[in-house]
């Protein structure tokens, strides 16, 4: 069992837990994630560790409610326990040794996903650049902790409500334009929006990384769900990756396997709502 | 006198038909009267044939006589002595090719049918308020155990009898490996799993569960830890997949993800359990072993209107048992034999909607004795299927290895160790599937047993 010592809501879909997992957080690097499962008849999720602290043996998760089991996640609370989870599993992102500059992209909950990598470019000497995009100015989160890891951040809205109108890619796209001169890239956010930032970063010879997060069952490499075509060769997420080289990595393919269960899921959310409200 | 009759003592079935609508046990078990009979037919032999087929040493005959005499407990107990999954083994194991083919009955009719009496001694015990298995003394030395399938709990159980210390470390949230996620409920009742596992925990060993070794800790570490002894039990988990076009659409699963979604994660009770897996029309299996037989079977159960096996050999090539392929084919599995997939077919939103079909046949033999098939030109053909399970077997998980490059392995992954499971490094035990590929249950168990009997013997030099 792993308890919720800490609870934070940081939207009205986007909520942080810290969860007491002194072994996990002992061993977990950037780019990993755990799986979880909230109680016996649970499905197991991935979930991506957005921070770690060695000593107090305490990881982050940050996850929106999207599905049945998100939302379900989102109604513990402090002093709650999770009956499982498992990690830190996947590989660590490597940044290379001689990167000078990066610009970390987040979109949406894919900030926080994001944000231990660019904390870790952050404390190794590289100049990081965030570009951080959100629908509205209510859904925006990881501002303050992304501005203390990072040289210049830059906060998109695409209904302009923060004030800043327009999509990542295009705050991207200007910086690039305007000299700055970035040896990494890491995007983080839904497929789509790494699909264009993956294409504009090749288009400038910019070495990127994404973080594919496809449906897994156990998440150690065992059931092949997690499949992902990089480079013309299948990888299993959970096992090679979840990051992968942007450039290389089939989006559209990785688009239509997420959907694969769609149907179900809403099945599984309209039961949820119905338990909610006192129906059976 | 003993039970000259030349066959087996009927075990009770549920109907075909009945019986593919769920997920209940396939096969019944003996009365008692129907195990004391067939336990008359045993001939009590002085030199024990039938003992040399059994991996882990069960003492066959001993406890045969005890169910003649009526003594079902005591049949139990003298099972346990050497073996602690009698309720799995008297129903997963290939007695065919193990205790049984060795019983003087089988040389003129059917062999003593030791796995039913085994299984009847087990499940008597367990539905009659069996008492705890006594703890052992503890030697205060501690054993960890990585992974918790057969061949991992054998090991544990044996070193825990021997007083030692012992933690068994799985990577799921339920112990058991391949009995979990791998064998369904209609074969092996989970919940018998799970008091097998509650007789280890009653000799005192403990389960870690979410522990994966490898990621969380390293072997180094665990001996940090004050682990004298490593057994690694982690199975043959990693999937193969064909390499035909088409093996990436929706719809198309590897063994693995269909069984683990059904049988770990119990699908088949969506929405009560909240993984799903999609209800088919028409399921095609690729394979011909025990896993293959397991998923078209599953797949029939979960409402599939038409199931297929696709296999390139003929039959008697098949590795799966043949009472596993008697029982897919009652169920109304069609089998397509000597026939190899060499694609699968999109339909426009990149869903399965067919699959092609080449007719094989039988060449000279290959490698491994068996003949070898050819593909007959031209005889390409399409069969409407809307998935796809591709059951062609697995290789062991690479984790560990792969964070302990002085772990020697074989070069498709199998750990390397001596006949006692001793591997490249001191104090490093292995056995199962995780060193010799995916094989059997008992197989797994016996070499669990003799890393047991190496590491009492190393810890004690």
């Amino acid at each position: 069992m792993f308890k919720i010592v800490k609870k934070r809501v940081l939207n009205e879909q986007v909520k942080l837990f810290t969860l007491a997992a002194p072994y996990i957080a002992k061993k977990a690097e950037p780019g990993q994630f755990v799986m979880l499962r909230i109680n016996e008849t649970g499905e197991r999720i991935p979930l991506t560790i957005s921070d770690y602290d060695r000593e107090k043996g305490e990881i982050t998760i940050v996850f929106q409610e999207v599905g049945k089991t998100t939302k379900e996640l989102g109604t513990l609370n402090e002093g709650d326990f999770i009956q499982d989870v498992a990690g830190p599993l996947g590989q660590p992102t490597h940044f290379g040794a001689d990167v000078k500059k990066a610009v970390v992209i987040g979109g949406g909950l894919g900030t926080a996903i994001a944000y231990p990598s660019a904390k870790k470019l952050h404390q190794s000497g590289v100049e990081v650049h965030a570009v951080i995009g959100f629908r509205n100015k209510d859904l925006i989160i990881y501002e303050e902790e992304m501005k203390a890891v990072s040289d210049k951040l830059i906060v998109a809205t695409d209904d302009g409500s923060n004030g800043n109108k327009g999509f990542v890619t295009e705050m991207l796209k200007s910086l690039i334009e305007a000299g700055n001169k970035y040896d990494l890239a890491i995007a983080i956010g839904p497929l789509v929006m790494m699909k264009f930032v993956s294409a504009i970063t090749k288009e400038y010879g910019i070495k990127t990384f994404v973080s594919m997060n496809p449906i897994m069952i156990d998440g150690t490499g065992m059931c092949g769900g997690c499949r992902v075509q990089v480079g013309g060769k299948t990888k299993f997420a959970c096992v090679d990756g979840p990051d992968f080289d942007g450039h290389e990595v089939d989006f559209d393919d990785a688009m239509r396997r997420q959907q694969m269960y769609k149907a179900e899921e809403n099945q599984s959310m309209e039961k949820h709502n119905c338990r909610l409200g006192g129906g059976q | 006198m003993a039970n000259m009759s030349l066959n087996k003592v009927k075990m009770p079935e549920r109907d075909a038909k009945e019986r593919c609508t769920n997920f209940s046990e396939v096969a019944l078990g003996y009365t008692k009267e129907m195990a004391m009979e067939e336990a008359e037919r045993c001939l009590n032999c002085k030199n024990r044939p039938c003992e040399q087929g059994c991996p882990v040493a069960v003492q066959i005959p001993k406890f045969i006589m005890k169910i003649k005499e009526g003594d079902f407990t005591g049949a139990y107990e003298t099972i346990t002595e050497t073996n602690n999954l009698p309720a799995v083994c008297g129903r997963v194991c290939p007695q065919e090719t193990q205790c049984e083919m060795y019983c003087v009955r089988g040389k003129k009719g059917e062999p003593v049918g030791i796995g039913r009496l085994e299984r009847f001694a087990a499940d008597y015990a367990m539905n009659s308020g069996r008492k705890p298995a006594a703890k052992p003394e503890g030697n205060g030395r501690k054993v960890a155990v990585v992974g918790s399938g057969p061949a991992s709990l054998t090991c544990a159980a044996d070193c825990a009898k021997q007083g030692y210390d012992v933690t068994v470390f799985e990577a799921f949230h339920t112990p058991g490996g391949v009995l979990q996620y791998g064998i369904p409920e209609f074969r092996l009742p989970k919940k018998l799993v799970s008091e097998e596992i509650d007789t280890l925990r009653q000799l005192g060993v403990k389960i870690e569960t979410n522990m994966v070794i490898g990621k969380v800790l390293t072997l180094d570490e665990l001996k940090e830890e004050g682990y004298e002894a490593i057994f690694i039990g982690t199975g043959a988990g990693f999937p193969n997949f064909m390499g035909i076009p088409g093996e990436n659409l929706s719809g198309v699963y590897s063994a693995n993800e269909f069984l683990t979604r059904i049988n770990l994660m119990k699908a088949y009770k969506f929405p009560e359990y909240d993984t799903p897996i999609k209800k088919y029309s028409k399921v095609a299996v690729i394979g011909g072993g025990n896993v293959a037989m397991d998923a078209a079977r599953c797949a029939k159960r979960l409402g599939a209107e038409h199931v297929y096996i696709v296999y390139r050999r003929s039959e008697t090539e098949m590795p799966a048992r043949a009472e596993e392929v008697h029982h897919a084919k009652e169920e109304g599995i069609d089998f397509r034999l000597l026939t190899n997939p060499t694609r699968i077919l999109a339909d426009e939103k990149g869903w399965v909607k067919g699959m092609e079909l080449l007719k094989m046949e039988l060449g000279e033999p290959d490698a491994s004795g068996r003949r070898r098939p050819v593909a007959v030109a031209g005889s390409e053909y399409i069969i409407d299927v809307d998935a796809v399970v591709v059951a062609i077997g697995q290789t062991p998980n690479p984790l560990i290895k792969s964070v302990t490059p002085e772990l020697q392995t074989q070069k498709w992954g199998g750990i390397i160790t001596d006949d006692y499971g001793r591997t490249s490094i001191k104090g490093v035990y292995a056995g199962g599937d995780a060193v010799t590929g995916a094989a059997t249950v008992i197989l797994a168990m016996g070499a669990g047993k003799k890393a047991a009997e190496a590491i009492h013997e190393d810890l004690n030099k």
